[in-house]
């Protein structure tokens, strides 16, 4: 007998359903547009090249949601998760991955590549494709981050309903994600876009330093100052933010309150990358790399945003022997484009969803260590009725290995957690709570107990 | 001292853990079926695609090195108490201060003609997995036989992998000599809304061989001939105890075990499903096949050998199911058939997948169970109001405190109110919030609150 006992997934019905592959070929319609368009370089200068991808992408996406879920009695969706190869780390997942990372690397690096023109002159391809929505929007042609943009939040609004449908039995996550796809749609799309056509500054105000790295550089608070009122308001409205907003809000909910109902990265990490939750690390070495790598990571952006303002204020070019210019472009490099963009969503097939949130997001540390220092939420464990089965652990796209404390009957307080509540949702025994308690602190989590026998009895272990 | 170990399921390994927990005692933990400690209850989920094996193992692999648990693998054929070893297949042996059988339950099978073909089995062990994976592809149809927990979650299975199921089922509804009626009843519409042909009242004649020595179909107790290409028997388990007969332990169905889990003889004990308790305590039976019972035993036998001895006490019962999308819990005593000085308070959501059910004394009021399809309640909480004999009037002004289903979730404690205030004539209201801080003020967890 081998411990490494393997499914063959062999089965007659594993294949795609006639309505899945019909609406899948809608959204692949979709996607052959923007790349017909990108590589003819935007040939015809028509809008509704862009609407019909859009359009296409919008019937296809939600005609497979029902196609695929609608027709099944409502519950928890995981069948042949660990068997299809785009959801395994199979073929398609390697293809996805190297197309997602390669995205990235066009639209940080080589944006001329996609369209972006450059110099003043005029977009082509798939850049040009979007000038008539950024028209439409704020009066201006479009740039590779308005299709960033764009796209991101078509796919969270599509994947977020897709999300929905298919947890439509669990009220947690549905209101969840329908704030997800708000705070994307309306704080971080819309409202900026409408800002700018007002000739105010870009902002988008759920973005908050120091997630939000380039917020305290000298060219960003420039823009700020130079636009009065409004400017200050957003200077002050990031600081308090961070100071103020965050922590309280924290104590109260945890940094679920950000990172699963509000954030863009976490937006697009549950609705998009939720076929790929499970592919995270549940090791404990995967849990020590984490604690070093997201750590090191708010000591960065920490002394990156130190050093430019001693800059800014003092004249120096220097902290100590770091020069503020070449921190904040390494700071830019390595962790705003590389470890947030190309890996943290390029990654998402292959490591699971959660790459950056867990590994590199400065704002997942910075409120994680209010979390388990000072904050009402946990996870409270039921009792005795856990049977390590192990789809809690597996489903947690934080990599947290929540069996190890279910089946010992311990709440669970973890720095990373995000609140997503799936754990709770893909318990077949009703084992796992998300709670906010009025007690906090020493009384958060049940110290490790006996599973039944009194602990009087018996004595602590 | 050397203590051994004779199966690494959940009763095993927890016995092994709590060893080490309480002391420095050598342990070595045999096994011949899998070389990690797993969920077993977990295994239906790697069938599914929902798991990976790796996910149903209990600790990760590096636990039992640090915390010096021996895993040998091997077939232990012989117990020779006389000399305090054990014998292997291979022929080899090994010596024991303290012995542990904890060697679980094997499938049942009733003497049916071609029980024993190619494409009939059980899901007990992982090698029923490995083999229902295995025969999976060439199977049209499967025939699932005996209407219990093990039989549901096989039709589960085929059914995430779109192999129709025919489900023979003896009795008049699913499980019914464990739910009341109307979670019975709720049950079997669960299994046909998931397309799967559920028979009641049938029950299995004759399992029919191909030319290959394979299985081609079944005749049912009605006549009809049902081609199926794989037969699950799942008619309850029995203690796994062949090779124990020789031995002298005292043995009925299970191995004979006192209040301590001793055996009749000297450092050899017994946990988990193979053992059964001499005199059990009220209200219990002798062999408890669960989970949680084997948990528990691990822990029991742990401090009876390292400490002190201690009466294995189980406290009130509970268990735990998931049929299909429909959950399961239930605390202190529900019956199929409430005893008359009980009765039975119930309600049933108009989507049919989800109860509530409490059970009280007609006298004195005082709860006996709860019974919950598709909402979750709080362990703690309804234990300590069944030990504390709370009755049912100020359970129902307190309900919230057990409710544990997510936030946002509709509560149905109003309604079971409403229900009861029917049939009582009486105006109870709901009195406390849905508040973490009050459940572990009820459960005196702390002291004050600031």
């Amino acid at each position: 007998m081998s411990s490494t006992i393997s499914m063959s997934p062999a089965y007659q019905g594993h294949s795609l359903t006639l309505q899945q592959k019909l609406s899948g070929s809608l959204v692949g319609i979709a996607l052959l547009i923007l790349l017909v368009y990108w590589i003819t370089n935007g040939v015809t200068n028509n809008a509704i090249w862009l609407w019909t991808s859009i359009g296409l992408s919008v019937i296809g996406s939600i005609w497979y949601t029902i196609s695929t879920y609608g027709d099944k009695p409502i519950g928890i969706k995981n069948d042949a998760n660990w068997f299809s190869a785009l959801t395994s780390r199979g073929i398609g997942a390697w293809i996805l991955g190297i197309f997602l990372t390669g995205f990235y690397v066009l639209l940080y690096w080589y944006p001329s590549m996609l369209g972006q023109g450059e110099n003043g002159a005029a977009n082509t391809g798939l850049v040009k494709l979007f000038d008539p929505l950024s028209l439409a929007l704020k009066g201006a042609v479009a740039s590779q981050w308005f299709v960033y943009g764009t796209l991101y939040t078509l796919i969270i609004i599509l994947m977020g309903i897709k999300f929905i449908y298919k947890y439509r039995h669990n009220r947690y996550q549905v209101v969840r994600t329908i704030s997800v796809i708000f705070f994307q749609t309306a704080i971080a799309f819309i409202l900026p876009e409408i800002m700018q056509s007002l000739n105010q500054p870009y902002n988008d105000f759920k973005n908050i330093w120091p997630l939000n790295y380039y917020f305290f550089f000298d060219y960003h608070i420039d823009e700020l100052i130079k636009n009065g009122v409004f400017g200050y308001f957003i200077l002050f409205w990031g600081i308090l933010s961070f100071l103020v907003i965050a922590p309280v809000l924290t104590y109260f909910f945890g940094k679920r309150w950000y990172c699963s109902w509000v954030c863009g990265c976490g937006g697009l990490a549950e609705t998009a990358g939720d076929p790929f939750r499970h592919l995270s690390d549940k090791s404990l070495k995967a849990w020590k790399i984490e604690r070093w790598l997201i750590y090191s990571v708010l000591a960065f952006v920490t002394i990156m945003t130190i050093a430019v303002l001693v800059t800014r204020f003092t004249g120096f070019a220097n902290l100590f022997i770091f020069s503020s210019y070449d921190l904040s472009k390494w700071y830019g490099f390595f962790i705003g484009a590389i470890f947030s963009g190309v890996v943290g969503v390029g990654f998402y097939p292959i490591m699971g969803s959660r790459v950056w949130c867990r590994f590199g997001c400065p704002m997942a540390a910075y409120l994680g260590i209010w979390q388990k220092k000072k904050s009402k939420f946990r996870i409270t464990t039921n009792g005795g009725q856990c049977i390590s089965c192990g789809n809690c652990s597996t489903y947690c796209e934080m990599g947290i290995d929540v069996k190890a404390y279910a089946q010992q009957g311990q709440d669970i307080v973890r720095a990373s957690c995000v609140g997503c509540g799936i754990c709770s949702a893909v318990c077949p025994r009703g084992v796992l709570r998300l709670e906010n308690g009025s007690v906090d602190m020493d009384m958060r989590a049940e110290a490790k107990r006996v599973i039944h026998i009194k602990e009087s009895e018996i004595g602590i272990l | 001292m050397k203590i051994v170990i004779i199966g690494n399921g959940i009763a095993g390994t927890n016995a092994a853990r709590y060893i080490r927990k309480y002391s420095e005692h050598e342990i070595i933990m045999i096994s011949n079926e899998s070389d990690f400690p797993f969920s077993r209850t977990a295994l239906m989920y790697v069938y599914m695609g929902h798991l990976k094996f790796d996910h149903t193992k209990l600790y990760e692999d590096w636990f039992w090195e640090k915390n010096r648990i021996q895993r040998k693998k091997g077939w232990v054929s012989k117990i020779d108490p006389g000399k305090k070893n054990i014998h292997f297949s291979d022929n080899s042996s090994l010596e024991y201060d303290k012995l542990i059988i904890a060697t679980g339950s094997k499938s049942n099978k009733f003497g049916w003609p071609g029980q024993d073909l190619n494409g009939v089995q059980g899901l007990y062990h992982l090698q029923d997995l490995e083999s229902m994976d295995a025969l999976s592809k060439d199977i049209k149809r499967a025939v699932i036989v005996g209407g219990g927990l093990i039989g549901i979650e096989m039709a589960e299975m085929f059914h995430s992998r779109h192999i129709p199921v025919t489900f023979l089922v003896r009795e008049n509804s699913f499980w019914d000599n464990i739910l009341p009626l109307d979670e019975s009843e709720m049950v079997n519409k669960e299994i046909i809304e998931h397309g799967i042909d559920l028979r009641l009242n049938e029950e299995l004649k004759e399992i029919h061989a191909s030319g290959s020595g394979k299985v081609k179909g079944i005749t049912t107790n009605k006549g009809e001939y049902i081609e199926a290409q794989f037969v699950g028997l799942t008619v309850g388990v029995s203690p796994n105890i062949d090779f124990i007969k020789e031995s002298g332990i005292e043995i009925k169905k299970g191995i004979l075990v006192n209040q301590f889990l001793a055996t009749s003889i000297q450092d050899i004990y017994a946990i988990g499903d193979c053992a059964e308790i001499i005199t059990p305590l009220p209200g219990r039976k002798p062999i408890e096949a669960i989970w949680y019972t084997g948990r528990m035993m691990g822990q029991t036998v742990a401090h009876t050998i390292c400490k002190s001895p201690l009466p294995y006490n189980p406290g009130t019962w509970f268990n735990s199911a998931k049929f299909f999308n429909i959950e399961y819990q239930v605390y202190g005593d529900i019956s199929a058939k409430a005893a008359d000085s009980i009765s039975s308070l119930y309600w049933e959501h108009s989507d049919a997948k989800k109860s509530i059910r409490i059970n009280y004394h007609k006298e004195e009021k005082q709860v006996t169970g709860f019974n919950l399809m598709g909402i979750r309640y709080r362990h703690e909480v309804c234990e300590k109001w069944i030990q504390s004999k709370a009755t049912i009037e100020s359970v129902l002004q307190n309900l919230s405190l057990a409710n544990f289903d997510p936030e946002f979730f509709d509560e149905y404690e109003q309604d079971l109110i409403a229900a009861y205030n029917k049939i009582s004539g009486k105006k109870i209201h709901l009195q406390t919030k849905r508040k973490l801080d009050l459940v572990t003020r009820f459960l005196n967890k702390v002291k004050s609150i600031a």
